[in-house]
């Protein structure tokens, strides 16, 4: 890896990091664990040449919480690791997204459980992305399939993570992490950079957490001119402790959800592929996709009628994308690597449809080979 | 000093706290609230961070940035905002469960790294806020909630265990000597470096009636009775003092912060790159 | 199809320069040959002793395969790769070996290379440790997956400020030698 070069032979690990860094993270709170570790070793490298910290921690709990430290002094922060690490950051992720702490964490997926496959790939922790941190909660979770999505949305993860106020996890897998590919770094022209909003009011009238009417309070960083409390209890407007007022345990958990479910055109992220005309349409996202891709030019070639509707954002889930898209199809084939994890969401998704739905499964540390996909696609003809 | 200075760093909106009648934490806090004033802290560029348990119903109601972390990870918080932000002092208030047991990895570790923070563990030798359960600070053969035949493990000296892992500057205090405890957290917040200040506090509620003692007063004579102050420069950890326990400044010495060490990276490796 | 995707994998023992050689195969056919390539390597345990191996694919067009299935190009350093990896290679694979550390080949409708890589680094050269430059020179002869100049741009960019010269020899001296064979 070249840093000078726009154009670079990079694995997905480095893209990832590179992309943190064009997108204004000045902070990497690290622990060592295959297949994540090279994003760290990245950071090591290049964060300090231009003033950002990057520190090992102790462990991976220690990892997130100073990320979550940093944030609030005002510092875009992240971390990155892999399942037995990301199960271990589950409670400090709860607390980000309780008080609404922007930071961004990576997960490169191996397979579980446990230990499970160090380090063959891997789609296992995908409902762990949405449900692993306990309490009722959302989370917004993005999945690159290509070295330059992993620079183009680890940039997304920390523009939405500003912009609304919450941790954003970026679902990499053991092969996008680590396969190498070409890749056209963008300028610094041509990203948008997300920075959160900024309370505007007098220090005295500053309550840190009063919904302005967007549901995303504006964040004063440490050390300016407002002086604040954050605590992991449920917290009225002024960010004290409120444990036993019901109205404000109501509105704070529902105005946690509305940022998120308010703002689905923001969020929400499909890729279309051949899909216009679909009468197969594969749901695939990551490493898989790019299988499911393979496959979909495959059946075409043999003039069948297949489609990908491929996953950017997982979470929220985009319900009214895929009922969109399954509508007219006589298929929906699911490809994921793992024992069927997104089952219920699609067909939460398109039920009531005639729409038949389908899954190709595998938790065995093996990509699913674009053969395996279009053999499940002749099998649906 | 002003009398009554240090009330300006208490957000006097939100008292009166929630410990129980006879607790020591709020004299441990007073103390510290008084080392603040005498360096005339500003509150804007300063950061109390707590964690879970009673300790961590400090900062509430302190008058400055205050954040209130989860169980045991205080350290790592407050790492993260002095890394990011080393112009600001960083102040912690953790318990012996929350800073001991649950927390006691990411002291070794924020100890020997010797990040400039000022760490004050509120020693009341219980689990109090879960109702008094033995903590790895309760004495041998205590009795708690969950050790209700007497505590069978032996306690840590949390301060020798600071010093071991490479705290730079570490302190016992006690809650019946509250002027003492101000020095002592004073001159940890002065230090630059990892400050370790053990308060020993006492839990009247829990600790004090499951050993037979009959008043808070009694708890804290216990602590007292026990305790001799050593003076600064003279005490090492493998001193004997005939099952005393020592209070004052324990050890103290000049050793690389880490914010330094860092800041010195980034000018040296941003000079190589102008060059 | 004719968006033929070519699966290269190079194999060897730790300390031959297995997966520095494949990213260096990848960075000249993507960076410096206008195609397509996609590389990975084993990783963990797999990849601390023993065998070592670093996979391409190199096509005309987006590669979509991100998990080797058939080797079309199988380079073999030691003896316990070959056995390792030789059955996945195709049936029309072509085969290079250094023949100092594979010995053993028994007969098989793939075609063999047998390229004195190690010999030529120690004695052409007069460093074995450039025994994957000369690799990487002799595949690029036996399979023309990849020019000569773009490869030796590839190199000169990878390797340590000061080394690029007698790296250059050792891709070409590979490069020659296996030329006689095909």
């Amino acid at each position: 890896m070249n840093s000078g070069n726009n154009v670079q032979f990079l694995q997905g690990n480095e893209a990832c990091a590179l992309g943190a860094i064009a997108a204004g993270v000045r902070f990497f709170g690290g622990y060592p664990i295959t297949p994540a570790t090279e994003i760290a070793e990245v950071m090591a490298r290049e964060l300090p040449k231009i003033g950002g910290v990057f520190v090992q921690f102790e462990d991976e709990i220690a990892s997130i919480g100073a990320v979550i430290g940093a944030s609030v002094a005002g510092t875009k922060a992240m971390t990155a690791t892999s399942g037995p690490g990301f199960s271990l950051k589950q409670e400090n992720l709860g607390y980000a997204i309780h008080v609404q702490i922007p930071c961004v964490v990576v997960n490169v997926m191996r397979g579980g459980p446990s230990t499970g496959l160090p380090t063959l790939p891997s789609q296992s922790d995908v409902m762990q992305a949405r449900w692993g941190t306990h309490g009722d909660h959302p989370i917004i979770a993005l999945s690159p399939y290509s070295v330059r999505e992993c620079f183009d949305l680890t940039v997304r993860a920390v523009n939405l993570s500003e912009r609304f106020r919450i941790p954003v996890i970026l679902l990499s897998d053991a092969i996008i992490g680590h396969v190498r590919e070409r890749i056209v770094l963008p300028s610094r022209e041509e990203l948008t950079l997300v920075e959160r909003k900024k309370p505007t009011v007098a220090p005295e009238d500053y309550k840190p957490f009063e919904d302005d009417g967007t549901d995303i309070p504006p964040m004063a960083n440490l050390g300016e001119e407002y002086i604040f409390h954050i605590t992991s209890n449920n917290y009225d407007d002024e960010g004290f402790p409120a444990t036993n007022d019901h109205d404000i345990a109501d509105r704070r958990i529902k105005s946690l959800y509305n940022k998120i479910e308010r703002n689905r055109a923001e969020i929400d992220d499909v890729d279309l592929f051949m899909a216009d005309d679909a009468e197969i349409i594969i749901v695939a996202y990551g490493s898989t996709a790019r299988s499911a891709r393979r496959a979909v030019m495959m059946a075409r070639q043999e003039g069948i009628k297949a489609g990908l509707f491929r996953l950017k954002t997982i979470w929220p889930f985009p319900y009214d994308h895929l009922r969109t898209a399954a509508e007219p199809a006589k298929d929906v084939l699911l490809v994921e690597m793992n024992m069927s994890q997104l089952d219920s969401e699609i067909k939460s998704a398109t039920h009531g449809l005639q729409t038949r739905i389908h899954g190709l499964h595998q938790s065995n540390g093996m990509l699913i080979t674009p053969d395996q996909i279009y053999d499940r696609i002749k099998g649906l003809v | 000093m002003k009398k009554n200075n240090y009330k300006k760093y208490l957000r006097t909106h939100k008292l009166p706290h929630i410990w129980c009648s006879g607790c020591g934490h709020g004299i441990i806090l007073g103390a510290a609230l008084r080392a603040m004033a005498e360096l005339e802290l500003d509150p804007y560029r300063t950061v109390a961070v707590t964690a879970i348990g009673c300790s961590a119903r400090t900062n509430a109601i302190m008058h400055c940035n205050t954040i209130q972390t989860t169980h045991g990870r205080a350290l790592t918080f407050a790492s993260g905002i002095k890394m990011a932000r080393p112009d600001l002092t960083v102040l912690l208030f953790v318990g012996d469960g929350d800073g001991a047991a649950i927390g006691g990895n990411h002291l070794i570790h924020a100890a020997r790294r010797n990040v400039d923070l000022t760490t004050v563990l509120l020693n009341n030798s219980i689990y109090g806020m879960t109702g008094g359960q033995y903590s790895p600070l309760t004495p041998y053969q205590k009795t708690a909630s969950t050790s209700p035949y007497g505590n069978l493990e032996q306690d840590f000296d949390i301060c020798k265990l600071a010093d071991a892992a490479g705290a730079s500057y570490v302190a016992r205090g006690i809650a019946h000597d509250p002027r003492h405890l101000s020095k002592l957290i004073r001159g940890g917040i002065e230090h630059k470096g990892f400050s370790f200040i053990e308060g020993i506090s006492h839990c009247p509620t829990y600790y004090g009636r499951k050993n037979k003692f009959a008043s808070p007063y009694d708890v804290m004579r216990w602590v007292k009775e026990r305790s001799v102050r050593v003076k600064p420069d003279s005490y090492n950890f493998s001193q004997d003092l005939n099952g005393s326990v020592p209070v004052g400044v324990l050890s103290h010495k000049n050793l690389p912060e880490f914010t330094d060490e860092y800041r010195k990276l980034v000018e040296k490796l941003q000079k190589g790159a102008e060059s | 199809m004719n968006n033929k995707e070519y699966q290269v994998r190079l194999s060897g023992f730790g300390g031959q320069g297995i997966i520095l050689a494949g990213i260096i195969l990848g960075e000249a056919v993507s960076l410096y040959d206008g195609r397509f390539a996609v590389q990975f390597q084993s990783y963990g345990p797999e990849a601390r002793g023993g065998a070592s191996r670093a996979e391409v694919v190199i096509s005309d067009e987006d590669i979509d395969l991100l998990e080797l299935i058939e080797p079309d190009v199988f380079l073999a350093l030691s003896q316990q790769a070959y056995n390792k990896y030789v059955g996945d290679a195709n049936e029309n694979a072509l085969v290079i070996i250094d023949p100092d550390y594979v010995t053993e080949v028994p007969p098989s409708s793939r075609k063999v290379f047998p390229v004195p890589i190690s010999k030529i680094a120690r004695e052409e050269i007069g460093k074995s440790i450039v025994i994957n430059m000369v690799a990487l020179g002799a595949l690029a002869s036996v399979s023309g997956l990849v020019g000569i100049d773009a490869l030796k741009k590839a190199v000169a960019a990878r390797v340590p400020a000061g080394t690029e010269e007698i790296n250059l020899k050792a891709v070409q001296a590979g490069y020659d030698n296996a030329r006689e064979m095909v």
